[in-house]
């Protein structure tokens, strides 16, 4: 099963093979991973797309947190959330083919950002179903791809919900049902009870 | 030699005021701030400004003889003290020799600091003389690594390194300092420097709802068995331990590192379990309804086959890291926080229960095999590693800290050396690394001078870190040592025996005398041939003031019984055969 972790890391050098080398180490290939900054200016969020099983995820999560710079990771695909991501396709582009590009790319919803004399550049954002679905009509159509490139997914949770180890840096507030609430050390934080579940 | 009591000792006030110090005494000074009082290295160009500062500070240095052997001190100073313990090295070689201790640190989740010399900030990435990329060597073995290339950056960062080394999982950290940033100055404030405070890892979880599940599941049992694990020790559940032991009348089994963790002599302690455990130990596992696991992580040796493990178990794991949870062995009741903790909110739940059917069926399952004394045995002229073990626990009164290598004879300490006391046994579990007797004895005497201290080692792992013999003497540790020379790489001779149709290839190992060896580093040493001889010498040994090395020549092709074949289920063990002279007899499993 594919999983979109989510992690908020502290933005300093090193971080990235931190997290690279986990994944290399639990020997699971990564799809996907962008990294980029976010509303705290000492905080990057980083979104990996793995192929994993399920028990394989958790501990994934587990292990994630286990790294110093690590603050919170998320398996966003538990949860309804935006996942987009954004390509960008270089496409020959002659007179004779040019309409049906840019037929293709108004219901694509693609931008021409670029226009030479024998290409076209689309940039694409969206699920990655809908740029699979506009590079599988390019192909179809015969039109030939330069050059592709794509960011990866980049995911957000709908809804109100907002980084609570985040929010929690300043303020930590234990789980309302945990016996352990109010012990000094390890305490039951119960932080991410309902993602448990599964 | 040591530096403890230097006139020259530093104003112990250093760390309570900002002080201008240049990065070596900052290093030195967060150290004696963070409690630290011996440390164990070997210097070089890139952490000299460090070394050329170190008169000035109350602290110990203890000069190796190889860089690993400083990690392994450290490690078994650790070990023996609860305490962090501090390794010290160059750039270079100095840190990548650091690498196998601090994987076995790693391993066993021992809390350690390295601090490495690195190149100068300047010309870092170039290749420059004795570089290396010491951090990214590390990173998958260490719990956290820091490359610090300033000043100011110098305290906080260790001062962090001591909290990660010992909070939640305890682990090892590297701090890796660029030669600039020793010689340079900045404002040096300790309090300022302290470390965001600890963050437990989110995933913990002990909620009410699975401590009733547990509960609910310990009530109903009639076979539960404890699993007492290295994490007993490292929460100091020990108390909490015998109170849900006692009060349920439930059996406990220890992993090797949780030996230490319920006394031997307790009527409910049963043993070790795993490859090498007693047959009835794996068999109460293997029949048990309700196992409850504090602290210990299912490894390989000690799960067998984990198709076949406890199949009719319900299983509560108490741990304290959520990745360790459904790993191996899949859990009913998961109680994530720590061991302490934990039982501290279970046990006022739990009632009393009546255990005697189950002990006793437990009991049957022993046989005649556990009070069949090897003391007992008629002397039949051969010397064994058994008779010495066995020996040097009633000599000892069990109650020495006991470090011993990796092999055969460790198993043999494990099953015949019965320990009391908390914390007594030293041993590379995980990484099972061959030559961390030697070193982490010395690192364990140096915590805890008073205590008596063997090494328990093999011809072969002793001779991987022997040259750490001249650092006994030059430190002048009373410290003895048993080495168990059976003429072979035995663990692996007996893999060759079982498995590999006796072909012997390269186990054969020729030794050199080590007692003149002893000798050359001005250590006493003794040869023992008779198992008449083991008690005597061992006394002498005990008497004599300073280091003492007994070389007993054991019997050669003896190999270490009940074993469980690699891959196989827990309970389809080799037992000991019956031409053995040494105990039981062999029996269907
Ligand atoms: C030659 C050889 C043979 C061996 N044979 C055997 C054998 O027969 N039987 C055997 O048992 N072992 C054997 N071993 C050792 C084995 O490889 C493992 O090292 C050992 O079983 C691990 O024991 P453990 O799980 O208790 O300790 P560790 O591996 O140290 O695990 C401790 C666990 O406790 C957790 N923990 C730490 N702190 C806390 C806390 N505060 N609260 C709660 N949990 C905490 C940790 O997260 C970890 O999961 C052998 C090793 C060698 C080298
Ligand atoms: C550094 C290292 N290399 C190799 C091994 C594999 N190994 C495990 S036990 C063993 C034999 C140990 O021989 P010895 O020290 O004589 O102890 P014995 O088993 O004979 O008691 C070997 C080679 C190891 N554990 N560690
Ligand atoms: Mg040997």
């Amino acid at each position: 099963m594919l999983h979109t972790f989510v992690a908020l890391v502290e933005d300093k050098p090193g971080v990235l093979t931190r997290v690279a080398s986990l994944f290399r180490r639990l020997n699971i290939n990564i799809t996907s991973l962008t990294v980029g900054n976010t509303e705290r200016e000492e905080i990057s969020r980083m979104t990996i797309v793995a192929e994993a099983a399920e028990d394989r995820a958790h501990r994934i999560m587990a292990s994630l947190y286990k790294l110093e710079n690590v603050l919170e990771v998320d398996d966003v695909g538990r949860h309804s959330a935006v996942v987009r991501e954004l390509a960008l396709l270089k496409v020959v582009c002659t007179p004779e083919t040019r309409a049906d590009l840019f037929q293709l790319a108004e219901v694509f919803h693609a931008r021409i950002v670029d226009l030479a004399p024998e290409s076209l550049m689309l940039e694409i954002t969206g699920s990655a179903s809908k740029i699979e679905g506009l590079v599988q009509i390019l192909v179809q159509s015969n039109h030939k791809i330069l050059e592709m490139a794509r960011t990866g997914r980049m995911a957000m949770r709908r809804g109100h919900h907002t980084s609570r180890v985040v929010e929690a840096l300043s303020d930590i507030t234990p789980g309302s049902e945990s016996v352990l609430a109010g012990k000094p050390k390890h305490v039951a934080l119960d932080l991410i009870a309902e993602e448990d579940h599964a | 030699m040591s530096n403890s009591g230097n006139p020259n000792s530093s104003d112990p006030a250093i760390t309570s005021q900002p002080t201008r110090l240049t990065g070596a005494e900052t290093l030195w000074a967060t150290m004696v701030g963070e409690g630290v009082r011996d440390v164990f290295g070997y210097p070089g160009g890139a952490i000299l400004p460090a070394y050329d500062a170190l008169r000035k500070f109350p602290i110990r240095h203890i000069l190796v003889r190889h860089e690993q052997g400083a990690a392994h001190m450290a490690d078994g100073y650790a070990r023996a003290s609860g305490r962090v313990g501090v390794a010290v090295a160059t750039s270079g070689p100095g840190a990548t020799n650091l690498v196998t201790g601090i994987a076995n640190a790693m391993l066993d989740s021992i809390p350690i600091v390295c601090v490495t010399g690195q190149v100068s900030s300047k010309v870092l990435g170039t290749d420059a003389f004795q570089e290396v990329d010491i951090t990214g060597i590390t990173l998958p073995v260490t719990k956290h690594n820091y490359l610090v290339s300033r000043t100011e950056d110098i305290a906080p960062a260790l001062r962090e390194a001591f909290r990660v080394a010992q909070s939640g999982r305890p682990g090892p950290v590297l701090v890796d300092i660029t030669k600039d940033a020793q010689q340079n100055s900045a404002i040096f404030d300790f309090e300022a420097a302290a470390p965001a405070p600890y963050r437990p890892h989110p995933m913990l979880r002990a909620d009410s709802t699975s401590i009733r599940e547990a509960l609910d599941l310990l009530r109903t049992a009639k076979r539960p068995v404890i699993l007492a694990g290295h994490g007993i020790l490292h929460s100091r559940a020990f108390e909490q331990v015998r109170t849900l032991a006692e009060r349920g009348q439930i059996p406990v089994a220890c992993t090797l590192l949780g030996l230490t963790a319920f006394p031997a002599s307790h009527p409910l302690n049963l043993g070790m379990m795993g490859m090498h455990g007693e047959s009835w130990v794996n068999q109460a596992i293997q029949q048990a309804d309700v196992l409850i696991a504090c602290g210990m992580r299912f490894d390989d040796r000690v799960t067998g086959a984990l198709a076949t493990y406890a199949p009719n178990a319900k299983k509560i794991h108490i741990e304290i890291d959520p990745a360790e949870i459904n790993k191996n062995v899949r859990v009913d009741v998961a109680l994530i926080g720590d061991l302490k903790e934990v039982l501290e909110t279970l046990l006022p739940l739990l009632p009393k229960r009546d255990g005697a059917p189950w002990l006793d069926a437990i009991s049957a399952m022993k046989g005649d095999a556990a009070v069949r004394d090897i003391q007992q045995l008629p002397d039949n002229g051969h010397l064994y590693a058994a008779h010495v073990m066995h020996d040097l626990w009633r000599e000892t009164n069990g109650d020495a800290i006991v470090v011993t290598d990796v092999g055969q004879h460790q198993m043999w300490e494990a099953q015949y050396y019965k320990h009391d006391r908390p914390h007594s046994l030293i041993t590379s579990g995980g990484l099972g690394t061959m030559g961390f007797a030697l070193p982490a004895a010395i690192g364990a005497k140096v915590a805890c001078p008073d205590r008596e201290v063997w090494v328990v080692a093999g011809d072969g792992g002793f001779q991987m870190t022997s040259p750490e013999l001249s650092t006994i003497a030059q430190e002048n540790l009373n410290i003895n040592i048993a080495i168990v020379n059976n003429g072979y790489l035995g663990m692996v001779r007996q893999w060759q025996e079982f498995f590999y149709d006796k072909n012997y290839e390269s186990t054969p190992l020729l030794s050199p005398d080590f007692v003149k060896l002893a000798d050359a580093h001005g250590i006493h040493g003794a040869h023992v041939r008779k198992r008449g001889e083991v008690i005597s010498t061992v006394q002498a040994a005990r008497k004599h003031d300073g280091a003492f090395l007994i070389d007993f020549h054991v019997e050669q092709e003896d190999s270490v019984y009940p074993m469980i074949p690699a891959g196989a289920a827990l309970h389809e063990m080799i037992r000991r055969p019956a031409g053995n002279p040494l105990v039981e007899t062999a029996s269907k499993a």
